[in-house]
């Protein structure tokens, strides 16, 4: 079943076309890269799928009905979730309450709201911090604060932003697995990233984008052969 | 005695800075809008109480529900037709524009009120003087102090212990974290203007048991509220609360060994704070 589906979507700011003319589509239980060289288009996408920003060009589809152009907040109701490239924690409220504002959206009880945040911190190892402010974390705490507070949401669908860049290598083998438990739990994930070796052998198919527009798409394997991501990551015409 | 008598009289009237504060950190916190016409709703909730009392004949305590809703029902106006045209504008309109509320209202209250000062004759409160050994809280005074520090705990309760207030204060950090939390931002936002302002339309019924309303009463509670806003941390409700009462201790002291300087001070330690600890007392920005 089709998850998410997108035909020719663009946006411009400007006259600079950030994303020109993408289309593919995810399946349910995927997980699905989506790789480029810098100011490719990548984040921007995902504001886009998100409901951060608006297209300015082309169509969006999530389980079956068109979304195009819905907001932020309507997009997490309907169970898109996202994280941020910089992190966006809440930084003066305490662990928990970060957590809590994304489990309120499936549990309006307090205490029932909670209860699923207690689940999650246990779920990613942060239940000792739980009633620390969020600003006194490392960096790769913050980083599994931000993907617990997605989870928070109930989502279907769950974009990561460049997770695992810029963490040390065991820490990226940690999230690695991280990311496959989540995926495991039947959450369909659309990962941008950098570190090709995470992509390779975590990702089922890649989108490759250059300059906002969609250069390649297959398997890891197939992506790596083709002339056009070779050149464009090496930065030939 | 007599300074304990001062300082007892100076807290309770603290009491009621702090609520005013309160609305108006409310409102910063989470919209980053300095709300510069917040004195000024001040006195329209003074004004309604006022009409309460001479229109229905009700007493300035029962008149406050009434007040509240009223001045909540104008937070919901402000914002949805001033206020949410200028959001994501520069600092400078927003500031233009709240000022301008502050001279449409005052310009308003002249003309539909007149500049004279107008005032409730003997309210309930006025029988309920309590002599605490040999100090005299007087009762209009601890009516305000009470009724504002009660309003105070319920809305610290809301936003520290729900899911509306949860989501307030996640609104109040990031915009765009909040909504991809499944926030609906806009709606937070009218809430902040909503709650703001209800806590003016309660001052003002409160008010209106000792004071008399003018359409420029409004202004020494304004500059007041935005003292303690930056003395308590800009957006923080805590911040904002207890420097509103103290700031009602340090007017009322100074007042007592020269009566014309209580204002004067305030505006003093103000800027000794700014100087000092730009942040406010229990600021973190």
């Amino acid at each position: 079943m089709t998850l998410l589906k997108l035909t020719d979507v663009g946006r411009r700011f400007g006259g600079l076309r950030a994303v020109d003319g993408v289309s593919f589509s995810v399946e349910r239980g995927e997980i699905r890269g989506l790789i480029g060289p810098n100011g490719a288009g990548k984040s921007t996408l995902f504001s886009l799928i998100a409901g951060s920003l608006r297209p300015t060009a082309g169509r969006i589809f999530y389980e079956g009905g068109e979304v195009t152009g819905w907001k932020a907040h309507q997009a997490a109701t309907a169970g898109v979730a996202r994280t941020f490239q910089l992190m966006r924690v809440f930084s003066s409220m305490t662990v928990l309450e970060n957590l809590m504002v994304g489990s309120y959206l499936r549990h309006p009880r307090r205490g029932e709201a909670r209860a699923r945040a207690e689940e999650i911190l246990h779920l990613v190892e942060l239940s000792a911090q739980a009633d620390v402010p969020a600003r006194s974390l490392t960096v790769a705490s913050k980083k599994r604060l931000e993907i617990a507070r997605a989870l928070a949401t109930g989502p279907r669908l769950l974009l990561l932003d460049e997770t695992l860049s810029g963490l040390t290598p065991a820490e990226g083998r940690e999230a690695v697995a991280m990311v496959r438990r989540i995926n495991d739990t039947d959450i369909t994930i659309v990962m941008v990233e950098h570190v090709m070796e995470v992509v390779m052998p975590l990702c089922d198919r890649v989108v490759v984008l250059d300059h906002g527009r969609m250069i390649s798409e297959g398997t890891p394997a197939e992506v790596s052969q083709d002339r056009a991501v070779i050149d464009a990551y090496l930065g030939l015409p | 005695m007599v300074v304990t008598q001062v300082l007892v009289s100076g807290l309770l009237v603290g009491g009621i800075y702090a609520l005013v504060a309160i609305g108006l950190t409310l409102i910063w916190g989470i919209l980053d809008v300095i709300n510069f016409a917040h004195g000024s709703y001040v006195m329209v909730g003074m004004y309604v109480a006022y009409f309460a009392w001479s229109l229905l004949g009700l007493d300035p305590l029962a008149a406050l529900p009434f007040d509240a809703v009223i001045l909540g029902a104008a937070g919901y106006l402000t914002y949805r037709f001033v206020i949410r045209p200028v959001m994501g504008k520069s600092a400078l309109s927003q500031i233009v524009i709240t000022f301008g509320l502050l001279m449409l209202l005052e310009g308003g209250a002249e003309v539909l009120w007149t500049p004279n000062s107008r005032g409730v004759p003997n309210p309930v409160s006025s029988h309920l003087n309590v002599h605490l050994g040999g100090i005299v809280l007087g009762g209009p005074q601890l009516v305000g102090f009470v009724g504002a520090i009660l309003f105070t705990l319920v809305l610290a309760g809301f936003i520290n212990f729900t899911r509306t207030g949860n989501a307030l204060r996640a609104t109040g950090e990031d915009r765009m974290g909040a909504a991809v939390m499944g926030i609906n931002v806009e709606r937070m936002n009218t809430l902040a203007w909503v709650l703001g302002l209800a806590c003016t339309g309660i001052a003002g019924a409160l008010l209106m048991n000792t004071y008399t309303v003018d359409p420029q009463a409004g202004v020494t509670f304004g500059l007041i509220a935005f003292i303690a806003v930056a003395l308590g941390g800009f957006g923080s409700v805590l911040g904002a609360g207890i420097a509103g009462l103290l700031l009602g201790m340090v007017q009322s002291l100074v007042s007592l060994y020269a009566s014309q300087y209580g204002l004067a001070a305030l505006v003093g330690l103000f800027l000794v704070v700014i100087l000092v600890r730009p942040t406010g007392i229990l600021g973190v920005r």
